[in-house]
């Protein structure tokens, strides 16, 4: 009850006090919640503010400069190359490997369905430390899209193999009932049903193939990410840098609004609740083997080389790789910033994600759009701002913690927020009230209902981003204090002296740490789609 | 009176969902709100049970103020009962942790209670383990209430409780909870779109439209003596006609008709449920049947009458309907309703 001035008013009832209307005051949650939601907003909003600041303060003549020269050309063709080629390619893949694991008769469906996903549990780099030290010249585009397409593949298949399975049969029934050949029916009913799942799963995969540190650098392919860092490495050159960030951001936001174009309004409602009945498999008949000897040959890629790599400089290094005064801090030193970046992502998306379900409007989505699209940037574009900014202007947050953890969570926001949103759709505001007429004050009546059920929501995002912190390379290297090692800058040092024996022991802690995630992902993605 | 609300208004926007609403119920009565959707019942609930706040007014029960623009008791205070349109169970709590979910923990005898507090709706002991999802509507119909009676509240607000349920099972249910709250002298609030729902269940019915309560009084009063065309229409079919009313006797298309209302004179709107029209062999007005359709237990007749721009609805026991095309006459049972002059101009 709050004091407030009023006047009396009278009726039937007798006279009672009515407050006067300007001056009701009404604590406002939501208000509060709206408040951080653009707090946070503004900070995601950082790096851009920077790039474009940057460039603003250097002037046009030294963005023309630093930005038309051969240089970036060199780089431009480079990325646009990487992406033209991989992107086909890896839709391609996936296509088939979703196809042959949902709707046709191969022996193990399920198994090989699981292996689609396996590649995930490698982060990219490790792939390239696999051929490299396998093929020591395995180098430049080829190299880079090979490389590409096996690891960043599952991104694609993972969205098209749920939405297989999500489809109407009816639909194919009816298509054939109409005269449709099957191939026929495949092009014209199934493939512009699939046309959102390869349209987010390339974006996905395009916006990785921008990112991406380790792998381009192991096969010694410059691009715009590589080439960042290294200007960074070797001469803190910051408006240089920063002209190159600006033309990576440009080709993000090309990818961002490619994708949008080419995904178009279309909007696929499924009348129902999801498919009736599985789909018919189609009988490979005498190309069954030759399609298992196919998938054979990909796992061998994916999964033999880096399995058998880690392997063999394991048994090469013997005991003396297994460094424990090594191992033991960069595992700790991993686990705390894995941990304190995901709890802090988790916690700054809570007001948006909670807008987002509870509160949603106009601006709101505006806001959210845009944590999405910065989030969508590469991880260097952040991390470069943060040094920037404390180099220049906040000198004692350089190479901290802090400065670390605030880049891992304006980096993974965007997950955390998805899976919190999920998390929270789990809870309608309807339990929240029911709780309350059970006496329950508003605070225990979230922690009671909404808490628990938007928990493990909450926790899957929270494990995801811990996961992606544990494998970063790029803003880790640039914004770790100094001393501190991780195991992705260990395993990436070793095998820059060409210690590949060294960095194994990096390398299978890694993979065994990604398992049980990429586990989690797969068997998500098969339950959603089930529903 | 346990519950009264004077004047609430409440908007969302540039919505009125409530209209200054004025309504009181009695203690220990069964209260059922009906009306189109968006006519604000919903919002009426919400309101009384704190979920939304009022724009104005006051609403108080049992003397105790829940809102008044200086107080505002929140939902958890107020001692209300709220059972939702789906249940709202917690689907991460088992049944029992649901029913028990307003129970304190030091509650004495908190298992036995409830146990007690299922086995009082009718709910098998065997249940209390499983999850919400594995029981059907009408069953976890029953935990919500349950759930909501364990508080032992002074009001039971039910949001369209039944509206989910198949028709069997939806008249069972509702004797169910008309039995339970009735043994336990709960006030209760029933929200339903359903007249027959509302007029079966309820000692008091409330029809709103537009965020307005257009009248509140017993369901015989209301079906009989609407105040306004749209009452009438909303609580069943009715048969409305011009009439020209003078000395308890309305002349209209089927003559003179006898009129509730003696004093009532001059030109007017006046209403009769077409279980009053009987078709019968002496009938002083003659008309031609234009269509039957056959309901089951009673059919429906369209008649055309000569003095009539529109074909008249009524209906007839199912064993013997009159071929279309025939010509019947008919007669009146009971008396007419004679709207008030502006009503039956305004509807």
């Amino acid at each position: 009850m709050t004091a407030i001035p009023v006047v009396a008013v009278g009726d039937e009832d007798g006279v009672y006090a009515r407050p006067m209307p300007w001056l009701r005051l009404r604590p406002s949650p939501r208000l509060l919640v709206a408040g951080a939601a653009l707090l946070v907003s503004l900070l995601m909003l950082l790096p851009l503010g920077f790039v474009a600041g940057m460039g603003v303060q250097a002037g046009w003549q030294t963005v023309l400069v630093l930005v038309v020269r051969p240089r970036v050309g060199e780089l431009l063709v480079n990325v646009v190359a990487l992406v033209v080629l991989t992107l086909p390619l890896a839709t391609a893949l996936a296509l088939a490997l979703a196809w042959l694991t949902e709707r046709s008769d191969i022996p193990g469906a399920r198994l090989w369905s699981a292996l689609a996903v396996a590649p995930l549990a490698v982060p990219a780099f490790l792939h390239g430390y696999a051929w490299v030290s396998l093929f020591p010249s395995f180098h430049g585009l080829g190299a880079a899209v090979l490389l590409s397409v096996i690891a960043y593949a599952p991104f694609l298949y993972l969205p098209i193999a749920a939405m297989l399975r999500r489809l109407d049969p009816g639909l194919e029934d009816s298509a054939g009932s109409l005269g449709l050949p099957p191939w026929r029916v495949f092009t014209r009913v199934v493939l512009p049903q699939l046309r959102l799942a390869i349209c987010g799963g390339a974006l996905l995969v395009g916006l990785h193939l921008l990112a991406e540190y380790g792998l381009y650098g192991m096969l010694r392919f410059d691009t715009f990410t590589t080439a960042i860092l290294d200007q960074y490495q070797s001469a803190f050159n910051g408006v240089a840098a920063n002209m190159l960030a600006a033309v990576l951001v440009l080709l993000s936001l090309t990818l961002l609004g490619g994708e949008a174009l080419l995904r178009g309004t279309a909007r696929y409602a499924r009348l129902g609740g999801g498919a009736p009945r599985p789909a018919t498999r189609t009988p490979l008949g005498r190309l069954t083997h030759p399609c298992l000897a196919a998938l054979v040959l990909l796992q061998v890629a994916a999964l033999g080389v880096p399995g058998v790599t880690i392997l063999r400089w394991l048994v090469a290094g013997g005991g003396a790789v297994w460094q424990a005064a090594e191992i033991g801090p960069a595992l700790a030193s991993t686990a705390e910033l894995a941990i304190l970046g995901a709890v802090t992502a988790t916690l700054l998306s809570v007001p948006m994600a909670w807008l987002s379900v509870r509160a949603p409007s106009r601006l709101q989505r505006v806001l959210e759009a845009s944590n999405y699209v910065v989030g969508a940037l590469p991880g260097v574009v952040t991390a470069l701002a943060l040094v920037t900014l404390a180099v220049t202007a906040l000198r004692p947050l350089y190479q901290t913690t802090f400065t670390i953890v605030l880049a891992y969570a304006l980096m993974f926001l965007p997950r955390t927020m998805l899976s919190l949103r999920a998390g929270l759709a789990q809870a309608p505001v309807e339990l929240e009230h029911a709780a309350a007429s059970l006496g329950r004050s508003p605070l225990r009546a979230v922690w009671a209902v909404t808490a628990r059920l938007a928990a493990p929501g909450a926790a899957a995002g929270l494990a995801m981003v811990a996961l992606g912190i544990t494998n970063e390379l790029t803003a880790t290297q640039m914004l770790a204090p100094i001393g501190t090692e991780t195991l992705a800058t260990r395993f990436w040092s070793y095998t820059g002296e060409l210690d590949y024996a060294s960095a194994a022991p990096y390398a299978l802690i890694m993979v065994l740490l990604s398992i049980p995630m990429t586990w989690l992902l797969y068997v998500h993605s098969k339950r959603t789609a089930g529903r | 009176m346990s519950l009264v609300l004077r004047g609430v208004d409440k908007r969302y926007g540039a919505v009125t969902a409530l209209d200054s609403v004025d309504l009181e119920v009695a203690r220990g009565s069964r209260t059922a709100v009906v009306g189109p959707s968006g006519s604000g019942k919903t919002t009426l609930l919400r309101v009384v049970a704190g979920f939304d706040r009022p724009d104005d007014g006051r609403i108080v029960l049992d003397g105790t103020v829940l809102h008044d623009g200086i107080q505002h008791l929140p939902t958890h205070r107020r001692g209300v009962g709220v059972v939702m349109q789906d249940g709202a169970l917690f689907p991460h709590l088992t049944v029992g942790e649901n029913i028990g979910f307003g129970l304190p923990r030091e509650t004495p005898d908190r298992a036995r209670r409830i146990a007690t507090l299922a086995e009082q709706v009718g709910l098998d002991a065997s249940m209390l383990p499983r999850r919400p999802d594995a029981l059907s509507g009408g069953q976890q119909q029953r935990v919500a209430l349950a759930r909501a009676l364990a508080r032992q509240p002074r009001l039971m607000l039910l949001d369209e409780p039944f509206s989910a349920l198949d028709t069997a099972l939806r008249a069972s249910t509702r004797q169910m909870v008309a039995d339970v709250l009735g043994a336990a002298g709960i006030t209760t609030v029933l929200v339903t779109h359903d007249q027959a729902e509302a007029l079966s269940f309820a000692d008091q019915v409330a029809v709103m439209a537009g965020g307005r309560l257009l009248q509140a009084g017993t369901p015989r009063e209301l079906y009989f003596h609407p105040r306004a065309p749209l009452v009438a229409r909303f609580l069943g079919d009715a048969v409305i006609l011009s009439a020209t009313v003078a000395d308890g006797v309305a002349r209209c298309a089927l003559g003179a008709v006898p009129v509730s209302d003696r004093a009532a004179r001059g030109q007017r709107q006046i209403m009769l449920r077409p279980e009053q029209l009987v078709v019968a062999e002496g009938g002083a007005v003659r008309g031609v049947v234009e269509q039957v359709a056959f309901n089951g237990p009673f059919c429906s007749i369209a008649l055309r009458l000569p003095a009539h721009p529109e074909p008249l609805a009524l209906r007839q026991s199912a064993l013997a309907p009159p071929a279309p095309g025939t010509e019947v006459g008919l007669s009146v049972q009971g008396v007419a309703h004679v709207f008030a002059a502006e009503a039956g101009a305004a509807g």
